[in-house]
């Protein structure tokens, strides 16, 4: 047992040393926090940034867009990405704690409504959709597909996502309707599952974010109403805004940016940066 | 008409046998499904580099927090839940306190893991300052295996035979040196269950670490405590990878290839523990 | 006082001291869970969130009640553990007494391994590969079932269950097994009527951390139960999706503020209570049968 505590202190001490020999600390250094469905891009930004200015530290992280939104209220981070827009709440927080937020908007991301290739439907109108995610409607073929029960996924309670998706597609883009998702609607935690699972079931449908829709599934053409053009979700028909389930991504800093913030930000929107952007799968402004 | 308990014998035997191949085939299934999609994903570059974009590059930064996490969650809980286990089984009096307490520390096994990192990340990182640290880390992981080090350990100890105490405390030993040199030893092997079993779930969950690991670094952590503690994590990496990049995934085996790494990694570091316990086993002395 | 004295004081005052501080620990959780969720009972009331049937936490209103999920975790934990304490004794007894030498060792040592599947792993294989088999044999619409998570949970508390009761049982002294033998039972006899009941409190122990580990579980559940809150049908509701109380807690904290995450806590000191009582209970069980 003395060599486990031999063991142990050697290994702290070892840790330390080597804590105490590197000195890396930048001289300047920016933190990220907020939004999953950005942690990837935000990366992407960081690494091809640092790339240029190899003074400069970024440190990202994901944990939520209302963990971002939180973090820099309370001064624990410099720039919060959000998949979604500040709720009132938080700015009136915010601004009792002397910060004011200033948004940015970095890009563009359409949300894909999507059914197994094996489904038979092609394209719905959003009241469609919506009857399908609140209970209305139950069995395929009320839409025109086979005589099955409609097994329907969503992102979970606390996702930016499930939340535009509530107030754009269920509401009508009414943010205080209150259209709920049905209780048998399966609530799941990240995209990736869902596309899974749509994928290997024919009567699910789902959605989510352009940035995860694969081969394997069905992208449906969606439509205002049943007159209106049904249209898939491609990068043109998002930032021509003409898709009609689409959302902005944002970045929030404390006031206007300024110094190496200011640097990053501005990396974010010009040329480079939205390339990265494009290539993380969104679209870009 | 009595059935012939030989006849009832090999009976159960035999479903005992089976059910025990049951129980292999599932992990064998997992592993060699990991193999299959992730081995292609690890190379040298993999092992070595840090993590790039689109969850391209390596882990390396994720491979040298999962072991300094292991090591530190070993270091702290080993000897507290050991010393906790020791003083509950021989030194306290078997009332209904140490029954409560007992009951207490069972249950916390059941804390969901998403709330230990919930408590580790507003004492450890917030209140006592920690920054999300390695040593909030290991200090939040360690009190999640607690339970099952303590229980394990306590148990073995239990099981050993009284009559061994009593000959060494007849031989004029103090209490601690019967405890060290009479019973430890025999609760050895009993000690190193709670202690494996500990190793592959600190090592492999996501949920206690959530808040606590990094999502991505570029440099290796420098220090325990504040800034330069910040690490990755292979499970949160993993989950990362898995959930968070969509299409736009350089490599889509990437995941299966950080679970393989990980599972590997665990087996390394518990080997010693379970060769050591199985040449104890052997020469158990009653 | 000598040396050895002041030794002997000093290494019982540092055990005292380490015992000491899991229990220290052990309280700092609870008062953390009840100092974030303790605030949500002073804007709810007890019976609509124990009874109350929707669980909407984000709309306006916001509705907080957690029957289904209750329910949910009911279903999906019974089922685990009604798979995992058969075939962890089964395991148990096999690897303690019937399988010698080196194959003892290379089975105790593969069922820890489990242990080091990170459960992310397990969740999304399960979810997929095995949801999709349950999907084929029940012929449902969805593989994502209590069924399914139940399943994986059992998988995951076996290494728990086998392990630690494999060492009570191997724990029992040799001459128990001799006694019994010389007295002309079989080999299961001697296990069935002596062994086990030797060994009793150490695989209550290895039992009661095997189901808190079945309750603790978050991602698989998250990933496997289908996480729909709908109050299930009995029983054949363990064949359709559920959701669970560690579900809920696993997939909404991390974008959840201000009243929604006090729920969640509410939630985890619900849960905590839950397997309190049933530890409780299953010690009471136990104690008596030893006193006996």
């Amino acid at each position: 047992m003395k060599k486990f505590f031999a063991l142990g202190l050697v290994l702290i001490v070892i840790i330390f040393a080597v804590g105490c020999n590197s000195s890396q600390t930048s001289s300047k250094s920016i933190e990220v926090t907020g939004s999953d469905t950005m942690v990837n891009l935000a990366r992407g930004w960081a690494q091809e940034f640092m790339a240029e200015e190899p003074d400069i530290e970024i440190s990202v992280d994901g944990g939520g867009s209302s963990v971002g939104i939180q973090a820099l209220i309370n001064g624990t981070t410099d720039i919060a990405n959000a998949s979604r827009e500040m709720k009132p709440e938080e700015i009136k927080t915010a601004r009792e704690k002397g910060v004011n937020p200033k948004e940015i908007i970095v890009g563009y991301d359409g949300i894909v409504v999507a059914v197994s290739p094996k489904n038979p439907v092609n394209k719905l109108t959003i009241d469609e959709i919506a009857g399908i995610f609140s209970g209305k409607t139950t069995n395929w073929k009320q839409v025109g597909g086979d005589d099955a029960k409609i097994v329907v996924f969503s992102r979970e309670s606390s996702s930016g996502t499930y939340e535009f998706f509530k107030e754009h597609v269920l509401n009508k883009g009414d943010s205080k309707g209150s259209i709920n998702f049905a209780p048998s609607v399966s609530l799941l935690n990240n995209s990736s599952q869902i596309v899974d699972q749509i994928a290997s079931n024919p009567k699910a449908i789902g959605y989510f974010g352009m940035g995860y829709a694969t081969k394997d599934i069905k992208e449906l053409e969606v439509a205002k109403n049943k007159s209106g053009p049904y249209l898939r979700p491609t990068i043109e028909k998002v930032k021509s805004k003409e898709y009609s389930i689409s959302r902005s991504l944002q970045v929030y800093t404390k006031g206007e940016p300024k110094g190496e913030i200011k640097k990053f930000v501005d990396f974010m929107l010009d040329g480079k940066g939205q390339s990265v952007l494009e290539k993380a799968g969104f679209v870009s402004l | 008409m009595r059935i012939n308990p030989r006849h009832t014998e090999k009976f159960i035997f035999g479903s005992l046998f089976s059910v025990s191949l049951i129980i292999l085939v599932p992990i064998s299934w997992v592993l060699l499904i990991t193999l299959k999609y992730g081995l292609s994903v690890i190379n040298l570059d993999f092992l070595t580099k840090s993590p790039t974009f689109n969850a391209g590059g390596g882990i390396y930064p994720a491979i040298l927090g999962t072991i300094l996490l292991v090591i530190g969650t070993i270091v702290v809980s080993l000897p507290i839940g050991l010393g906790a286990a020791i003083y509950l089984s021989e030194y306290s009096s078997k009332n209904l306190l140490t029954r409560i307490i007992r009951i207490g520390i069972i249950s916390l096994a059941g804390v969901p893991s998403i709330v230990y990192g919930l408590f580790g990340f507003s004492f450890f990182v917030l209140f006592l300052g920690f920054d999300k640290s390695l040593l909030a880390g290991a200090l939040t992981l360690s009190l999640m295996i607690l339970p099952v080090v303590i229980t394990a350990s306590r148990e073995a100890i239990d099981a050993v035979p009284e009559h061994f105490r009593e000959v060494s405390l007849s031989l004029g030993a103090t209490k601690w040196q019967t405890i060290r040199h009479a019973v430890i030893p025999h609760a050895l092997s009993g000690i190193l269950t709670g202690t494996i079993l500990g190793i592959g779930r600190a090592a492999g969950e996501t949920a206690p670490i959530l808040l606590i690991a990094s999502a991505w670094l570029v440099n290796t952590p420098t220090s325990v405590v504040g800034r330069g503690g910040r690490f990755m994590a292979l499970p949160n990496y993993l989950y990362s990878t898995y959930a968070l990049v969509g299409k736009s995934m350089e490599n889509p085996n990437t995941p299966y290839g950080i679970a393989l790494v990980l599972m590997l990694l665990v087996f390394l570091i518990t080997l010693p523990a379970i060769i050591i316990r199985a040449k104890l086993r052997k020469e158990r002395k009653w | 006082m000598n040396l050895k004295q002041i030794r002997e004081f000093i290494i019982e005052k540092a055990i005292f001291l380490c015992g000491l501080v899991s229990i220290i620990g052990i309280i700092l959780i609870f008062v953390f869970l009840i100092k974030e969720g303790g605030s949500f009972f002073l804007k709810e009331s007890l019976r609509d969130f124990l009874l109350g049937i929707h669980w909407y936490p984000t709309s306006t209103p916001a509705k907080f009640g957690i029957l289904p999920l209750i329910l949910g975790s009911l279903l999906v934990t019974g089922a685990a553990i009604s798979i995992a304490v058969p075939l962890g004794v089964a395991g148990a007894i096999f690897i303690a007494e019937i399988a010698k030498g080196s194959l003892k060792e290379f089975l105790k040592s593969s069922v820890e391994l489990i242990q080091a599947i990170p459960s992310v792993v397990l969740g999304f294989l399960g979810a997929k590969a095995l949801g999709g088999y349950v999907m084929d044999w029940f012929n449902l619409s969805s593989g994502l079932t209590a069924f399914t998570a139940a399943l994986l949970l059992a998988f995951m508390a076996l290494p728990t269950i086998i392990s630690v009761m494999e060492d009570a049982i191997t724990a029992v002294p040799k001459r128990y097994r001799e006694s019994a033998l010389a007295m002309g039972s079989t080999k299961w006899q001697a296990i069935y009527r002596v062994v086990l009941p030797a060994a009793a409190s150490g695989m209550a122990a290895a039992i009661m951390l095997g189901i808190g580990r079945a309750i603790g579980e978050t991602m698989v559940v998250a990933m496997a139960s289908g996480n729909a809150a709908i109050i299930p049908g009995f029983p054949s509701g363990i064949l359709g999706p559920v959701k669970t109380l560690t579900a809920t807690i696993a997939t909404e904290t991390a974008e959840a503020s201000g009243r929604h995450i006090q729920s969640l806590f509410a939630i985890a000191i619900a849960l905590f209570l839950i397997t309190l009582g049933v530890n409780v209970s299953a010690d009471f069980l136990v104690h008596k049968k030893k006193v006996k």
